[in-house]
């Protein structure tokens, strides 16, 4: 089973929160997918409302939050609303996400190492969005980050697992969970990325915009049992070449 | 260094003609990689794509979508002042124009304010005519803290101020700041503003690079669609939205399409913008720049409104006073411009959630972003 942290999880498919077309959709979608941690933007909760149209309803359906600091440009925004969580939210689990670009929505590795190294140090549990960057992801490791979370392809984007090839090196080498968020588009995949032997995957984009979300978020639930089961069970081993019927060196065997 | 260096460099004449004589071919073309072209934006900005905008509002709906979700941010205008030292031949604030001349005390905007609360909204966009003397940095120093207590978004759409100005704004939570071009035609911007110091063309087009360059989180782009051929002025907000976003990788932008509506003594439009253009100016800025946040004012009738909501705009506001203190006292004769969708906050948002939308009051936490 799943573990981050001291806590088990039995879905490794992690949602998100974000462009639903209204929160009863939401909920049902997050059901559907019998996800059990949620992401959820501190930037769109309004605290001074007594009823928020985003914690509400998720509050009442009992999954576990992972609040995210979205929105966040710099380490020092982003310890602010890590801490605004905790206070507001109860909870110590932080994504930690900063991206100063606005137009890929790029992780910032300087910023988000900084801040990690400090909400480590203060207790909190923090999962950091990242490039695909595997030295970046033995770095956080170094400072305490429960898990690493790198990037497919840019967020939304639904372009799938352009980074494979860096993804594998970071499961290779983590010692800690790794989640696989951003960029993901298909329930394929979703499957891809845990056959890699990924932790988990973090799906979004691709269950709230699509124009069925509850439909959509089962086969991305179906896709990451199947892709992790897969894995488990042991892939076979991809041949670059062919395998020769007459072997070349068969006469020393004479 | 500014965007006047480069603008000086752009080709406008030349560019016009492109515009005029693209092909069928040029804008399949374009439909192929939009983003981030200015060549594509010509192409879908041209007559030759108006045979194209199904399949460009098609592409455009489903860009909208990916990036934004179902989500349309709600922000309503607070007028603090209608005066102004400018004459601009299009606008109700003139300063020729025989109008009530006010300007909001603390106590008047408060009570703004507490209404504006009441509606629910947390993102605000405060709005004067431009007199630097009465209605300048010193009223808004004193004024915008009061405003940022009580709204998580704090944009300004005032005169264009000095980089220094900007940034002691900043300082006070300044979110945005709009900046309207009006036109890009130097010769028709010219004839349109004939007193005042908004004559200064340069000093205006200059403007967003000193937002910028004073960390403003975010910079509105407009024209006024009207003033001169509206594929050309679009063409050139593209160029200067290039520009800016290029050289300013941390900020945000937004454009504002307004259409020019009648006001108290206003001119007739040179050029009428239909609601196909409109349509077409929307999904050729969302092909060329899919994160790119485009408001819709209530200028707009209800019925075009809602038909656009898919389209690719991404903030709207609803329930708009364009006259200080109309929140609390609606009078007529203080209009900066005639209001066309007048249905309330609550009859639009049961409308956009009837079409799968979902407006979103909050997208900001002003208490952790730092100064």
């Amino acid at each position: 089973m799943l573990k981050i942290a001291d806590v088990e999880f039995e879905s490794r498919l992690f949602t998100g929160t974000g462009k639903f077309s209204n929160s009863q959709v939401m909920l049902e979608a997050i059901t559907a997918s019998k996800s059990q941690l949620v992401t959820v933007a501190m930037k769109r909760i309004d605290f001074k409302m007594e009823l928020d149209d985003l914690l509400t309803p998720l509050r009442q359906a009992g999954v576990r939050l992972l609040p995210n600091t979205s929105g966040a440009r710099n380490a020092k925004e982003a310890v602010f609303a890590a801490e605004l969580a905790r206070e507001m939210l109860g909870t110590h689990w932080i994504k930690l996400e900063i991206h100063p670009d606005p137009k890929y929505l790029m992780p910032d590795a300087i910023e988000t190492l900084a801040a990690a190294k400090i909400l480590c140090d203060k207790g909190f549990i923090v999962m950091p969005y990242v490039h695909a960057d595997p030295v970046l992801c033995r770095r956080l490791e170094e400072v305490g980050c429960a898990a690493v979370m790198p990037l497919a392809s840019p967020i939304g984007s639904n372009q799938g697992l352009v980074t494979e090839s860096f993804l594998k090196i970071i499961i290779e080498q983590a010692r800690v969970p790794v989640v696989i968020d951003a960029g993901i588009g298909a329930p394929s995949q979703a499957a891809r990325a845990m056959e890699l032997g990924a932790d988990a995957v973090l799906v979004n984009t691709a269950i709230a915009s699509s124009a069925s979300p509850i439909v959509m978020a089962e086969c991305f639930k179906e896709a990451v049992q199947c892709g992790r089961r897969a894995f488990e069970a042991g892939l076979g081993r991809v041949q670059t070449g062919a395998v020769h019927t007459s072997p070349l060196t068969g006469f020393l065997n004479q | 260094m500014s965007f006047v260096a480069e603008f000086a460099k752009i080709p406008r004449d030349k560019l016009l003609l492109d515009l005029y004589s693209c092909t069928a071919q040029d804008v399949e073309r374009a439909l192929v990689t939009p983003a981030g072209d200015l060549r594509s934006l010509l192409a879908l900005l041209s007559p030759a794509a108006e045979p194209y905008i199904e399949t460009m509002a098609q592409h455009s709906a489903a860009l909208t979508r990916q990036r934004f979700g179902a989500n349309l941010g709600m922000y309503l205008p607070l007028y603090v002042s209608n005066l102004c030292a400018n004459e601009c031949d299009y606008c109700g604030f003139s300063m020729s124009n025989k109008l009530k001349r006010k300007t909001l005390n603390e106590q008047e905007l408060m009570a703004e304010i507490a209404i504006i609360k009441g509606r629910g909204f947390d993102s605000i966009l405060l709005v004067s005519g431009e007199h630097e003397t009465k209605v300048g940095i010193d009223y808004f120093t004193q004024m915008l803290p009061l405003v940022k207590q009580q709204f998580s978004h704090v944009a300004m759409e005032v005169q264009p101020m000095s980089e220094d100005h900007y940034r002691q704004l900043v300082a006070l939570g300044l979110d945005a700041v709009m900046i309207y071009q009006e036109t890009y035609q130097p010769e028709t911007y010219a004839r349109h503003h004939s007193r005042g110091k908004k004559m200064d063309f340069a000093y205006r087009l200059a403007t967003p690079d000193r937002v910028a360059a004073a960390g403003v989180d975010k910079i509105g782009l407009g024209v006024l669609l009207g003033l001169d051929d509206w594929r050309l002025d679009a063409l050139m907000m593209g160029y200067h939205l290039d520009y800016l976003e290029r050289r300013y990788w941390r900020t945000r932008f937004s454009i504002s399409l307004p259409r020019l509506r009648p006001c108290t003594g206003g001119i007739t439009p040179k050029v009428m913008l239909s609601d196909l253009g409109l349509v077409q100016m929307i999904c050729a800025f969302r092909l060329f720049n899919h994160q790119l946040d485009i408001s819709m004012s209530t200028r707009e009738s209800p019925e075009l409104r809602d038909n656009l909501l898919p389209l690719g705009i991404t903030q709207i506001s609803a329930g708009s006073s364009t006259q200080p203190g109309g929140y609390q006292a609606p009078d007529s004769q203080l209009d900066q411009f005639e209001i066309s969708d007048d249905r309330s906050v609550e009859q639009v948002i049961k409308q956009m959630q009837l079409q799968g939308f979902n407006p979103v009051f909050k997208d900001w936490e002003a208490n952790w972003i730092t100064k």
